[in-house]
C-alpha cells in the first residue's frame, strides 16, 4: 500500500519539471500562475497538470520570466498577447467576455423579477376570505358523514 | 402579465439559451483558438538558419512580400501529411513559404526535407519553441499568411490541403496581391 502511494505520488510529481526558485515566493507565484493558465493545446488543464509540448514550454518561460523579475500581471499579459482569452481562466472583462461576466447578473435579477412577480400572481389568485372558509369547512362537514 | 404569458418565460429564456450557446460552441470549433495575432506584426527572432546551421535569420529576412510562413517538424504526422500540397504551392503558385522547424531535431529535419523535397524558401531552427510561443502556435502544422509589411493577415491550424489552399489560403493570398497593385 505505501509502495503504490509512493510510486504514483512520484510519477506525479514526474511530470512537474523541477525549476529552480531562489525563494519560497517565486516558487509559490510560479505554483499560482502555472495553475491559473490553460494549456492552449489541451482544451481544459492548466499548465500545471499538462505533459504536452507546449505546456513544457510555456512553464519554461513564465520560469524565465518570474526569474527576470515580472510582475504576474506582466506573465498574464505575455500569454494573453499571444493566445488569447483561451489560456486565462479568469478571462478579462472586455467586449467580447461582457455577456460571459454580465449575464450572471443579468440573470440574477431576471430571475428575483419573476419570483416577484410569481408571489404577486399567487396572492391575486388565491384570496383566502371568510367566505371561502365557510364553504371550505362545509365542504369538510359533508365529508365526515 | 397574465398567468397564461408568464408560462411562456421558461420557455424563452430555455430558446435564449439555446441560441446563445450554439453560437457559443460554434465559435470554440473543437480545437481551433482564434489567433491573438491577426493583423498584428510578425513577432521579431534571431534563430540559426536550418540549412547552414550557422547563419542567423530575423524578421526582416521575411518581409517584402505575401508570403507563407509554415510550422513543422519531423514529429509531427499532419506535416508529412500536407507536405506535398506544400510543394505543389510552392512550385505553381510563385510564392514563397517560409519554414520554422519547430521543437526538432536538425540533423532528422534535414533529412526529412531531403526526403520529401524542400519547399522552403528558407527554415529556420526553433528548437526551444521560442518563436512559435510568440507566434500562439500550440501545435503543429500551422500555417500564416504574411503581407509585404510582414503583419500576419491569416493563420490555419492543422494540414493544408488542396480544399484548404482553395478556399482559406489562397483567397487571401490573391486579395493581399490586389491590394499591392
Amino acid at each position: 500500500m505505501l509502495f503504490v502511494f509512493l510510486v504514483s505520488r512520484g510519477t506525479v510529481l514526474a511530470s512537474i519539471d523541477a525549476y529552480p526558485f531562489p525563494n519560497k515566493e517565486l516558487t509559490d507565484r510560479y505554483e499560482e500562475l502555472i495553475s491559473e493558465l490553460r494549456c492552449p493545446q489541451c482544451l481544459n488543464t492548466n499548465l500545471a497538470g499538462s505533459d504536452a509540448m507546449i505546456a513544457q514550454d510555456l512553464r519554461r518561460e513564465v520560469h524565465r520570466m518570474l526569474i527576470e523579475g515580472k510582475t504576474n500581471e506582466e506573465v498574464l499579459d505575455f500569454m494573453y498577447y499571444r493566445y488569447g482569452d483561451f489560456v486565462l481562466y479568469n478571462p478579462r472583462f472586455d467586449l467580447k467576455t461582457l455577456a460571459l461576466w454580465l449575464s450572471p447578473f443579468l440573470l440574477f435579477i431576471l430571475s428575483g423579477f419573476i419570483w416577484l412577480k410569481t408571489v404577486r400572481t399567487e396572492k391575486e389568485t388565491l384570496p383566502w376570505e371568510e367566505e371561502d372558509e365557510k364553504k371550505f369547512n362545509e365542504i369538510l362537514e359533508s365529508r365526515s358523514d | 402579465m397574465s398567468f397564461q404569458k408568464s408560462l411562456f418565460i421558461p420557455l424563452a429564456a430555455f430558446l435564449a439559451m439555446t441560441i446563445f450557446l450554439g453560437f457559443g460552441f460554434q465559435l470554440e470549433n473543437a480545437k481551433v483558438l482564434p489567433s491573438a495575432l491577426i493583423d498584428k506584426p510578425l513577432p521579431n527572432f534571431q534563430l540559426r538558419d536550418l540549412q547552414s546551421g550557422q547563419m542567423l535569420r530575423s524578421a526582416d529576412d521575411l518581409i517584402g512580400e505575401v508570403a507563407l510562413v509554415n510550422v513543422w517538424g519531423t514529429w509531427c504526422p499532419n506535416c508529412v501529411i500536407e507536405h506535398p500540397q506544400l510543394l505543389k504551392i510552392s512550385r505553381e503558385q510563385n510564392i514563397k513559404i517560409f519554414g520554422i522547424n519547430y521543437r526538432d531535431n536538425n540533423v532528422e529535419a534535414k533529412k526529412w526535407l531531403k526526403k520529401y523535397k524542400d519547399p522552403y524558401a528558407f527554415s529556420v531552427s526553433d528548437d526551444e519553441g521560442t518563436l512559435a510561443i510568440d507566434l500562439g502556435v500550440y501545435g503543429a502544422p500551422e500555417t500564416f499568411i504574411i503581407d509585404k509589411s510582414g503583419f500576419i493577415r491569416k493563420r490555419h491550424v492543422g494540414p493544408v490541403n488542396a480544399k484548404v489552399w482553395k478556399e482559406e489560403l489562397k483567397p487571401v493570398v490573391d486579395y493581399l496581391r490586389g491590394l499591392e497593385e
